[in-house]
């Protein structure tokens, strides 16, 4: 009981010292591009914690979060940028939106069991793509939104440099994994995760598992959209492109990379990514100078299948497993020594 | 045009396509009946067949030759992606193994983009000839070759899987896989010759389809999705299944391309996917159920 408490205090003492780093870290970085690129991880990190939330603790994959973060991003866009929406009624607008869809669309599939979800997103992803390419009128198609979109404001504070969105950004970010760490330690939580050991002992034991997965999928199909909306804000201008299979894809990446058992595995996975996406962008055009922007996905597949084979449950576990394995050892060591 | 000649037509091109994706879906549902696994990559085996075919055509060899030598390649490198890394992630949850083949999928279509370049190639057809008239729809001498191939690379997947040791000891595998193995046969292997097997199946289909369509580095994602949600109208573990299902799918795409929206194309085969996942799980033409047996 002591260590279940002390674990408890170690916990959110970790996520304070992380929120304190988080909310410095602009006053040292003072370079743009750096700021930027921080931003964007920022807005990547609530999709991911919404995405390990379904497949760590549901159990599931879906291959079309980046349906539910173009869906977020389009009904900002369209609302703010046509209908004169106030910002934020949009954002709430579409987050609503995209978890409706999200039950909608889960309802009938957490019936089944396999990779039917896995299908089903990738469906939906694919038809939400198409239609943003096809509704011209609505969406302006391939070549996106005519119409800026408005910066966000609080009050007359307006959201329009990277300094100020990193706080927004980073704001609500912390804020889903808060909650997301809530759920996961929260009677839903313990149903999920008893889920993941067994379903038919859940079941039996009276747990509603179908209710429990669909709950956490429209909430991870929500924090999508809120980042799809934050994103729109920031860039100010959206196109069908990155809502496409290749992000959904990249979303899965990440939470794998971060690994799906801890809340610090979706920033240390999205982190480890986005840098190294830019960083291939600024290095392989100096090696094959007549490379596309394109070729970052060789590497992209190589990490997947890498990690799935020597480290499957990700960087994070894969670093506890190794400090275990030293402590362990220098334990052992220990008592050799002493005796 | 009048409406029926411009139906046939349609169903005409439908089938052609239809065929190609029977033979992607016949991939899918070996694969996945005998290792249970849901093998993303399976588009980027075509766009292989089809890469190989059209470079050793380039290379002055003569067509059956390089037919034949494109799939022999194809097979050899999906044997050595099983070796090296299905069977080392063998103990994984079926969620790592999806991603695991995302990854197969993505890093296969990058090293086909460092080795092609983004540029489309062409395939001459097999046959020369000016497209043929039938009852009013015209069709390109290509198309009769996609469809005479699929009918005999089927009759061939029935005969084998029928008649040799080999295809029965795949489907002892399917019906009890602890059974198999108390038999003497060896799931490991079963899993290298159904991963080679359905590699050979979907080469063949990227090479037929070449002459009609561009080769490029990315032309496996559409095809092996549409192979998939095939496979998953078919029922996704039964083989005939996976056939009618390829040819509907084929049939009902081109239908609402020429009759609904040609932009809307891809999307109605996504729509029809989650109908049926929706509706009968089990596939169209398979026994309504949630969990494979």
């Amino acid at each position: 009981m002591k260590d279940l408490t002390k674990r408890k205090r170690l916990r959110h003492s970790l996520i304070i010292i992380f929120s304190a780093i988080i909310l410095l870290l602009p006053f040292i970085i003072t370079n743009n591009y750096y700021l930027s690129v921080l931003v964007i991880i920022g807005i990547h990190t609530i999709v991911v914690v919404g995405l390990c939330l379904l497949m760590g603790y549901a159990g599931q994959i879906s291959l079309g979060h980046a349906a539910f973060y173009g869906l977020g991003a389009y009904t900002s866009g369209i609302l703010t940028s046509t209908y004169n929406v106030s910002p934020w009624i949009a954002m709430l607008a579409g987050a609503v939106g995209t978890g409706a869809v999200a039950y909608i669309i889960g309802k009938p599939i957490f019936r089944l069991k396999e990779h039917y979800l896995a299908l089903a997103t990738l469906g939906l992803g694919l038809i939400v793509h198409v239609i943003l390419m096809e509704e011209v009128e609505l969406t302006g198609g391939p070549s996106g939104l005519t119409k800026s979109i408005p910066y966000l404001s609080i009050g007359k504070l307006v959201l329009n440099s990277d300094f100020k969105y990193y706080f927004l950004v980073w704001i609500v970010a912390l804020l889903a994994i808060i909650l997301a760490n809530n759920v996961v330690h929260s009677r839903i939580g313990r149903a999920l995760r008893s889920i993941h050991g067994s379903e038919f002992a859940a079941q039996s034991l009276g747990v509603d598992t179908g209710k429990h997965k669909l709950q956490v999928f429209a909430l991870s199909a929500m924090y999508a959209s809120i980042a799809g909306s934050l994103y729109a804000h920031y860039i100010t201008f959206i196109s069908p492109n990155p809502f496409g299979l290749m992000t959904s894809i990249q979303f899965v990446v990440m939470a794998v990379v971060g690994g799906l058992s801890s809340i610090w595995g979706p920033i240390l996975g999205v982190s480890v990514i986005t840098v190294l996406t830019e960083a291939l962008k600024e290095v392989i055009p100096k090696i094959i100078p007549q490379a596309g922007g394109e070729y970052e996905i060789v590497v992209f597949g190589f990490i997947l299948v890498m990690i799935m084979i020597f480290l499957p449950e990700g960087l994070t576990a894969g670093v506890v497993n190794l400090y275990e394995r030293w402590r362990y050892r220098k334990e052992r060591t220990d008592e050799t020594s002493g005796n | 045009m009048s409406l029926a000649s411009e139906l046939l037509q349609y169903l005409l091109s439908g089938l052609t396509m239809g065929g190609i994706y029977a033979l992607v879906a016949l991939g899918f549902v070996i694969i996945h009946n005998v290792t249970g696994i849901i093998n993303f990559a399976q588009g980027e085996f075509v766009m292989l067949g089809a890469m190989f075919m059209v470079t050793l055509v380039k290379a002055g060899l003569p067509a059956p030759v390089a037919l034949l030598l494109s799939i022999l390649l194809v097979m050899i490198i999906v044997a050595v992606i099983e070796v090296g890394a299905i069977r080392s992630a063998k103990r994984a949850s079926p969620v790592s193994l999806v991603i695991l083949t995302i990854g197969l999928s993505t890093a296969i279509k990058g090293i086909a983009l460092l080795v092609w370049g983004t540029h489309p190639y062409r395939l001459e057809p097999f046959t020369k000839g000016g497209p043929i008239n039938i009852g009013g729809a015209t069709i390109v001498p290509q198309s009769l070759w996609i469809i005479g191939t699929t009918v005999v690379v089927l009759a061939v997947t029935f005969f084998v899987f029928e008649y040799t040791y080999w295809g029965k000891a795949l489907r002892a595998c399917v019906v009890n896989k602890f059974a198999a193995r108390l038999m003497g046969i060896n799931p490991r292997k079963m899993s290298l010759i159904a991963f080679v097997f359905s590699a050979a199946l979907s080469a063949l289909a990227g090479i037929v389809i070449a002459p009609i369509t561009y080769v490029t580095y990315d032309m496996g994602l559409m095809l092996g999705l549409k192979g998939f949600v095939a496979a998953v109208l078919g029922g996704l573990s039964s083989t005939p299944g996976a056939v009618f299902g390829g040819l509907a799918l084929g049939v009902i795409e081109s239908m609402g391309a020429g009759l609904i929206s040609s932009g809307y194309k891809d999307g109605i085969s996504f729509v029809l996917l989650l109908l049926v996942l929706f509706l009968k799980p089990g596939g169209i033409f398979g026994i309504s159920g949630s969990k494979r047996v």
